[in-house]
């Protein structure tokens, strides 16, 4: 119920003039100071209004006399990390990947800082944290045995195009699927395989491992990718046969499985993904890791 | 004190002075964006998602992926050092609703198609920590046993028409056959690829014989951020 305004005796306010039940309440007005401050503050935007993008009007804004904008303040930012690290920089895409491994400054400066950094956020996630692989068909990038080569050289064309991606210049190898396509029956794949494991380790059966041997030998099977003592092919890609190191495993399950119908490595290229600076940073960061050649 | 008073005591003119406030507040906002012609950025590339791919974007939104990531990276120095050129408001002109996110858990997805191969997106999906020990990515791996849904492919596609997807008449008809088509190894993808450049065809879960979420979803996060060729731009083209 409204009621008269009226002073309230005991602390010398105002009422606000609402009454229930015989309570009133009180109209304590905002303490001073605050609403100096609010209205400081209002007075402060106005600054805003002045200098930066603020007022749309119907096909446009006011620009501010700063003529701020996000994206133009990227490229300065860009610009003020490429001159703190731009010496170096300059000097790694200037330099050819030998002139790199050679130059202890460089050197450090890839495998400690760009090239790490860069290997953690986008290679990583595959090949594992240090290059140490995964299973699933990663390979180890901290090992001495190479798929498609570990001179710095290979490294950096493996990086550049990929492996079976969808640039046109990517590595490409494929093996074909013996038993899916019935180029081989059951039981020579079986025997394949027992000779595939005897190459690195001990075989349970022996005669079918020896019949398996000839097969493998066999001009148009096993040895024309994979080498005469199952010591692989960089150019085809074909790993070596004969070190126990497995994309897809090493029992004779998972060899038959393989040449039944053969898995195969995806990596993407990273030519338009990441500037060239990184990746040779990345690829001596790689060769670095303990096997390059 | 005294106009106040007004409001206070009569409940159809506090809602008309309400309307008049956020009107207000509604139209400063949400007008110029229509009307500055710089709001979407011009560039060349941008075109609506395949069937496929709008399946999987549906699968996305289900799933709550938006939860833990975010598809926009934003313009600031260390947000491009990591995931790429930053977002434009063309890139998601076709979302509907867009999937900019507000929170991550996970890395931003904006950039992430063509980052992985089609196999490590799978065996992420369905067990994260295999591949990032100590992941706090949950398990997915019903999408790899789940058929997809199809629904009625070719009304959504209709329905995005309605606000604003320029999907041609060619692709609303063929909805469904590219539909299946895009993870059929043997299909024919010609069709398919001139309506949709750049989409990622064939097996893509490793099991061709059924049509999965797995398929719709990797096939969607692959996609991300492909479309524009940022080489052709400067800032000042994409100033807004
Ligand atoms: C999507 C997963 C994936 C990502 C990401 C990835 N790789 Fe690979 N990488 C592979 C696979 C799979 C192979 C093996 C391909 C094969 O079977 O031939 C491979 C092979 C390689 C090889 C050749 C190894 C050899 O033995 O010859 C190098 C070198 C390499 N990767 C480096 C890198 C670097 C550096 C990065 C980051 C810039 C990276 N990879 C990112 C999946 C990936
Ligand atoms: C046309 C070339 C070619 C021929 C012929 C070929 N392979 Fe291969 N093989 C490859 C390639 C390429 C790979 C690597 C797949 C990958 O990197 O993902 C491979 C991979 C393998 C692997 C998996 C190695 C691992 O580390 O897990 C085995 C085992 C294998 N081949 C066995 C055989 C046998 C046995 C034969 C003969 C019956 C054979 N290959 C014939 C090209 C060939
Ligand atoms: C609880 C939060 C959470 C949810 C929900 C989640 N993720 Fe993730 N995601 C993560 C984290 C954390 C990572 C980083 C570690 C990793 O790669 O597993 C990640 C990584 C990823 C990556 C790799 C990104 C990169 O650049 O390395 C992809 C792709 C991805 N998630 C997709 C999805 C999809 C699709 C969904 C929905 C089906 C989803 N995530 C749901 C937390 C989540």
């Amino acid at each position: 119920m409204p009621s008269e305004v009226e002073k309230d005796a005991i602390t010398g306010t105002e009422t606000t003039g609402h009454e229930w039940d015989g309570i009133k309440e009180l109209n304590t007005p905002l303490p001073k100071w605050w609403l100096y401050v609010m209205y400081a503050t209002i007075i402060w935007s106005l600054g805003y209004f002045v200098f930066y993008p603020a007022i749309p009007w119907v096909n446009g804004f006011t620009r501010g006399i700063l003529d701020y904008d996000q994206r133009t303040d990227l490229d300065r930012q860009l610009a003020e990390v490429r001159e703190f690290r731009g010496e170096l920089l300059t000097r790694i895409e200037g330099a050819s990947l030998a002139e790199i491994r050679e130059d202890d400054e460089l050197l450090d400066f890839a495998v400690r800082g760009g090239g790490r950094a860069a290997f953690a956020e986008n290679c990583a996630p595959c090949h594992g944290l240090g290059g140490g692989g995964q299973q699933g068909g990663y390979p180890a990038l901290a090992d001495d045995a190479w798929i498609w080569g570990g001179t710095l050289d290979d490294i950096y064309a493996t990086l550049l195009y990929g492996i079976r991606s969808d640039h046109p210049q990517t590595r490409f190898g494929i093996m074909p699927a013996y038993g899916v396509d019935e180029i081989l029956t059951r039981e020579e794949i079986t025997d394949i395989a027992h000779y595939v494991v005897s190459l690195s380790g001990e075989t349970e059966d022996a005669e079918a491992a020896a019949r398996g041997a000839e097969l493998y030998q066999r001009p148009d099977l096993c040895v024309t990718c994979h080498g005469e003592n199952a010591e692989g092919n960089v150019f085809l890609g074909a790993p070596a046969l004969s070190d126990q190191i497995w994309l897809y495993g090493g029992t004779v399950a998972e060899i038959t499985a393989q040449v039944h119908n053969p898995q195969y490595g995806v990596m993407p290229a990273w030519i338009d993904r990441l500037d060239d600076a990184t990746i040779k940073m990345v690829s001596v960061y790689v060769h670095a890791l303990g096997g390059g050649q | 004190m005294k106009w106040h008073a007004i409001f206070e005591k009569n409940v159809l003119i506090l809602a008309a002075g309400i309307l008049i406030t956020v009107s207000i507040g509604g139209i400063v906002e949400i007008v110029p964006l229509h009307t500055i012609e710089s709001t979407i950025e011009e560039v060349e590339g941008v075109r609506p998602y395949s069937p496929l791919e709008l399946a999987g974007r549906r699968i996305y939104m289900r799933e709550g992926c938006y939860n833990c990531h975010s598809q926009m990276v934003r313009p600031f120095r260390d947000e491009v050092e990591r995931y790429g050129h930053y977002s434009l408001a063309a890139e998601s002109m076709y979302d509907h609703p867009f999937q900019w996110g507000s929170k991550r858990t996970g890395p931003d997805l904006a950039r992430v198609g063509g980052k992985y191969s089609n196999a490590w997106h799978v065996a992420h999906m369905i067990d994260p920590q295999s591949l990032v020990p100590g992941s706090v990515m949950p398990q997915y791996p019903f999408l790899a046993e789940n058929a997809l849904n199809i629904g009625d492919i070719a009304a959504h596609l209709e329905a995005n028409v309605v606000v604003g997807v320029p999907y041609t008449e060619d692709m609303i008809a063929a909805a469904e056959a590219d539909l299946f088509a895009q993870a059929d190894p043997l299909g024919d993808h010609g069709g398919l690829l001139e309506r949709y450049p750049g989409a990622t065809v064939g097996d893509i879960d490793g099991n061709p014989e059924v049509l999965t979420e797995m398929d719709a979803l990797v096939a969607y996060l692959q996609i991300l951020g492909q479309m524009v060729d940022f080489s052709q731009y400067t800032t000042e083209d994409l100033r807004q």
